[in-house]
């Protein structure tokens, strides 16, 4: 759920990552707060575990300008994705706007891939909502692994296995070199404002 | 999905019960938030400076936990978390299932008189937010 202060004339917008575990939601993050600095007012939240493992949800929160005279404000969240941690997930979850799924291209990681993206369906069900109708964005991470020899599934079986349904936009990234890294933000910001402009109309 | 909406009104309503009610009181700041992390107002006395965005987030979250673990206890909830530090302390209290009241103050108040006085603003906030 946006909140929307009409005093104030702000709009915040909950944006979370999703995926199966050391996928890269918390590098993505990274990368935008290390890319986007200036328009970043506070510090990244992350809470972590000992071994670097995201441990409830990283927060990172930033402002987009105006639109029609409202301040935009996005709040990205990332959450914990290992499997033991589904509880946490689920309240991360709680009054989202918009997802990116970011999905492993490892060829090892295929069936987490799958694995998680069903959970976030069914985590999506318990607060009453759905995964077809909610703005949601594809994310093919870890395509550099590619140059190292690393096997990586190719796009058309990932769109297969995760998108011939939902039919969401789509990116090949590389969260670690940044590349698509934005453009990602880009689409979902935009498909999330897009989104509740028509549900205020 | 349903969309938070106040009007300017209500919140110049909240606003006043906030101020009168806690920040005259000595409080240094108060934050009401919605479950998912969202600023509905907040107040300050004018010289604290905290990370309210930040903030909202992560009280969110710990009170979505505890939530959780008193469920695992066999409880419905427990509606009061209160944090006690050398300095500063935070108090949190369910306002109703999606609103919580934030106030964070120094050692100058006593948690009873504060609590008390959160009782008040939490009632005639809901009647406020009832009138939605």
């Amino acid at each position: 759920m946006s909140f929307i202060n009409l005093k104030d004339k702000v709009v915040q917008v909950k944006i979370v990552y999703y995926g199966p575990g050391r996928c890269g939601k918390t590098t993505n993050l990274e990368y935008i707060n290390r890319t986007y600095r200036k328009q970043i007012l506070s510090e990244m939240v992350s809470l972590k575990t000992h071994g670097d493992r995201t441990l409830f949800f990283d927060f990172l929160p930033f402002d987009m300008g105006q639109i029609k005279g409202y301040d935009i404000k996005i709040q990205l969240y990332t959450v914990p994705g290992q499997v033991k941690y589904n509880a946490t997930r689920k309240l991360v979850l709680r009054g989202v706007d918009g997802i990116v799924f970011v999905a492993d291209a490892m060829e090892k990681q295929r069936e987490k891939n799958i694995r998680s993206l069903n959970q976030l369906h069914e985590n999506l069900q318990s607060y009453k909502e759905s995964i077809f109708k909610i703005p949601l964005v594809m994310q093919y991470n870890k395509v550099d692994l590619k140059e190292h020899g690393i096997p990586i599934l190719p796009t058309d079986v990932l769109q297969k296995d995760l998108n011939s349904r939902l039919q969401v936009p789509y990116f090949e990234a590389s969260a670690i070199t940044g590349y698509n890294v934005a453009a990602t933000l880009k689409k979902i910001i935009s498909s999330t404002v897009v989104s509740i402009q028509k549900k205020l109309l | 999905m349903n969309y938070g909406i106040v009007s300017q009104e209500q919140l110049e309503q909240i606003d006043a019960i906030l101020s009168e009610k806690l920040i005259k009181l000595g409080v240094d700041c108060v934050i009401i938030i919605d479950m998912a992390g969202n600023i509905i107002t907040a107040r300050d006395n004018g010289t604290s400076k905290y990370d309210v965005y930040s903030f909202a987030a992560l009280a969110a979250g710990n009170f979505a936990t505890v939530d959780a673990m008193a469920k695992l206890v066999g409880e419905q909830e427990f509606s009061l978390l209160f944090h006690k530090g050398q300095e500063s302390n935070i108090h949190f209290s369910k306002i109703d299932d999606e609103l919580l009241l934030i106030s964070m103050f120094g050692k100058d108040i006593s948690l009873g008189f504060l609590r008390l006085n959160v009782v008040d603003v939490i009632e005639k906030i809901r009647k406020v937010w009832d009138r939605k």
